[in-house]
């Protein structure tokens, strides 16, 4: 995910001249929050939030602490670091569940914003964990909106109730009556996209919400958004008291400041993000973490927890113990290769390694190269695949045409295991596991 | 709701100031330092981006200094002249036949936009194909067919998932076979640092050209007036993959001022053919710089 990274590389920049620096002045101080500005302001932040920010900024840096601090390039950062994780709100929130069910979850937003698809990933997300959801179509305006949202329910296996063109307000009460009668706990209802200055459509979605009283009316906003989020997320609030918000498209490279404003001015959480295409693409929020993506710090711990979901407890056990013992086959390469398909797209993943996210451009990465490691792995015999050793120039030939691949592929994949290979020997060394934070591996 | 909400009042504040100003309330105000920072609000909450609105600010102090103005009014005037003059290129007229390629990222309005294009054309009795190549997105070519049927259009479609180089490659024969004047083509939505999904788009972009070379051939990006600085990295992505020729911006019938295609003039000769200000069938006007600048000042 390219989220930020564009104003986490400037903030770098900017930083890179603080760092190291022993001593601030009171102008250098004032001259890098003004390239903070501007970095903020490219990045879509409103312009109050981000001048207000800068002057909060400001004045805890040019305060006594940081000037005589040791390394007050460090605190500057800390602080600016501060800031924003309190602009994007403390910790993350989660999804509000109602004593008595259904919980009722009123789904509100722009024209194109991804409502549609957001539905069908919180449906998604829920019948995961074990939840029965029910999906309900309120669009009546859009062509062709209430079969999007079919479309959608039948990719996250959950049923959509829809009254076709009937007045939304009574089909989100029939549909609770239907999840009452047949034990649905979750009701998600889709709504036509609409204006905020549309008086007419926001008195329909105030009509439902008092028809149902929703335990969550979640604003859907697209992170490329501009400064005009800000409005927009004041207007649905003022109108219709907002619970929180989705941050949709965060695949894109957009630099999203629309996500620190809105937060700023409604005061509302955002909730959880859209990551991609697929029905699974959907990620919780953490300020904290996105702070850091912002400084370019990475993600470390995002990366860490979608590793950890992805990747069988078993199979890591096994190659652990492998790992341990320095017995790292070409069989584990395999198993790491699936599993980082199962962790999703991998310009996503690396753009959270910090430190190199700035360095490889998500299209830098080849996902078909995987697939071709894959195949090479795949087209080797057991034997070649616990014993790299065995494999020689006629073996390589084989290989090559038994996976529709070349000899010089094939000697990449063996280079990169012997790499890797040497790599995993290093992670039994104490000092290495220290710097990556004592976890194990 | 926070210290924030309190200042965002105040923004409406400092713009109706502003507004009061110019509308010649204060028609005797000499210009000062303040009056340029609340143009800087104006443009920054536009989305003109923080270097572009630095670019024009320096620009009207210079015309100031040079010609001699003293009172806000003519400040205004020359900002707007400024600012129309960006805008203001040569929008040649397309000959027939003529095919658009419209593309975009997801949710700024394409298939809709198509539609309204669509019925633009068959007023001007031309006779109008309509492409459905967004195979990805769940109903995107039942979206699609609403519209073809409310402008009276013909539809080329696949069922979802299919290649849509081979709806384009079908579309064009059609086109060819029924001599028809304008052939439009909806592409699926796509994030545009998805490499991937933008050579797919050159692959349907090559076909154009290849297929039918005779045709004046548009590539239109569609964006959203909502979006912030990152339309322009739109722009460019999109222009690197197909060559754009013209911008229609949608949805500018909210708060949005879409004040970043002035960054996007400065860096890219692009006209914008076409603005969207509502959804239905006839909201779909001719851009017109003065009125456009007129609606952020």
């Amino acid at each position: 995910m390219a989220f930020f990274s564009a104003l986490g590389e400037k903030l770098n920049h900017i930083f890179s001249k603080l760092v190291n620096r022993g001593k601030l002045t009171e102008l250098e101080i004032k001259s890098a929050m003004r390239e903070i500005r501007v970095a903020l302001l490219e990045a879509d932040v409103n312009f109050l939030v981000a001048k207000d920010f800068i002057s909060r900024v400001s004045e805890k840096a040019v305060g006594e602490t940081i000037i005589e601090s040791l390394t007050p390039g460090q605190q500057v950062i800390k602080l600016v670091n501060d800031e924003l994780i309190n602009l994007m709100g403390g910790q993350n929130e989660k999804l509000v569940v109602a004593p008595n069910p259904p919980t009722i979850i009123l789904m509100c937003g722009l024209q194109g914003a991804g409502k549609t698809t957001f539905c069908g990933k919180l449906a998604f997300m829920l019948k995961k964990q074990g939840k029965k959801p029910l999906l309900v179509g309120c669009d009546i305006y859009r062509p062709a909106a209430i079969e999007q949202l079919k479309l959608v329910a039948k990719k996250a296996d959950v049923p959509c109730f829809e009254k076709g063109n009937q007045k939304p307000v009574l089909t989100v009460k029939q549909a609770v009556e239907y999840a009452k009668k047949f034990a649905f706990d979750t009701i998600i209802v889709d709504t036509a996209g609409r204006l905020h200055i549309n008086e007419q459509l926001m008195q329909e979605l105030q009509e439902i919400k008092s028809a149902v009283s929703p335990h969550e009316i979640l604003l859907t906003v697209d992170s490329m958004t501009g400064q005009d989020a800000v409005e927009v997320a004041k207007s649905f609030d003022d109108n219709l008291g907002i619970t929180g918000v989705l941050l949709t498209k965060l695949d894109g490279d957009t630099r999203g400041g629309a996500a620190l404003s809105i937060k700023a001015v409604t005061g509302k959480p955002i909730k959880f993000c859209g990551v991609g295409e697929k029905i699974g693409d959907i990620e919780p929020f953490y300020p904290d973490r996105m702070a850091s993506r912002i400084l370019g710090m990475g993600d470390v711990l995002t990366l860490i927890e979608k590793a950890q979901s992805a990747v069988d407890e078993k199979q890591l056990k096994a190659m652990e113990e492998r790992i341990r013992k320095n017995t790292f086959t070409l069989e584990d390469f395999l198993v790491q290769f699936e599993q980082l398909g199962k962790m999703g797209n991998l310009a996503d993943l690396i753009a959270m390694i910090p430190g190199v996210g700035a360095k490889i451009k998500a299209s830098d990465i080849d996902e078909k190269q995987i697939s071709k490691f894959k195949a090479i792995i795949q087209s080797m015999t057991t034997k070649e695949r616990q014993n790299p050793d065995l494999i020689k120039a006629s073996q390589r030939k084989r290989i090559a045409s038994g996976s529709g691949t070349t000899i010089q592929d094939v000697n990449v994949l063996l280079k990169q295991y012997n790499m890797s290979k040497d790599m995993m020997k290093n992670m039994n060394n104490p000092k290495l596991a220290r710097m990556l934070g004592g976890r194990k591996f | 709701m926070g210290v924030f909400s309190r200042i965002f009042n105040g923004l409406h504040k400092t713009k109706k100031s502003l507004e009061q100003k110019f509308d010649g309330v204060f028609e005797n105000v000499k210009i000062t330092d303040d009056f340029y920072e609340e143009i800087e609000c104006i443009l920054l909450s536009s989305d003109l981006g923080s270097k572009t609105t630095e670019k024009i600010i320096q620009e009207l102090k210079d015309k100031v200094r040079k010609e001699k103005l003293k009172y806000t009014i003519d400040c205004k005037k020359a900002l707007k002249e400024i600012m129309i003059n960006i805008l203001e290129n040569n929008l040649e007229k397309n000959s027939f036949p003529v095919v658009f390629l419209v593309v975009g990222v997801n949710g700024v309005g394409k298939t809709t936009t198509i539609g309204k294009l669509a019925k633009q054309y068959t007023n001007l009795n031309k006779k109008v194909i309509i492409a459905a190549a967004d195979t990805f997105r769940a109903a995107a070519s039942e979206q699609l067919n609403v519209w073809a049927e409310r402008a009276k259009v013909q539809i080329v479609k696949s069922s979802t998932g299919a290649d849509p180089a081979s709806v384009v490659f079908d579309a064009i024969n059609s086109f060819k076979a029924k001599k028809a004047d304008v052939l439009i083509i909806d592409t699926a939505g796509r994030l545009h640092n998805k490499k991937g999904l933008m050579l797919e788009l050159e692959k349907i972009s090559k076909i154009v050209k290849r297929e039918i070379p005779e045709a004046d051939y548009k590539k239109i990006i569609v964006l959203d007036a909502t979006t912030g600085q990152n339309a322009l990295e739109q722009v460019k992505s999109f222009d690197e993959a197909v060559g754009l020729s013209g911008i229609i911006i949608t949805k500018l019938d909210g708060t949005a001022k879409g004040g970043v295609v002035f960054a996007i003039a400065n860096e890219y000769n692009l006209p914008i053919m076409k603005i969207g200000v509502g959804e239905s069938v006839d909201d779909l006007l001719d851009f017109n710089a003065k009125e456009f600048v007129d609606s952020i000042l």
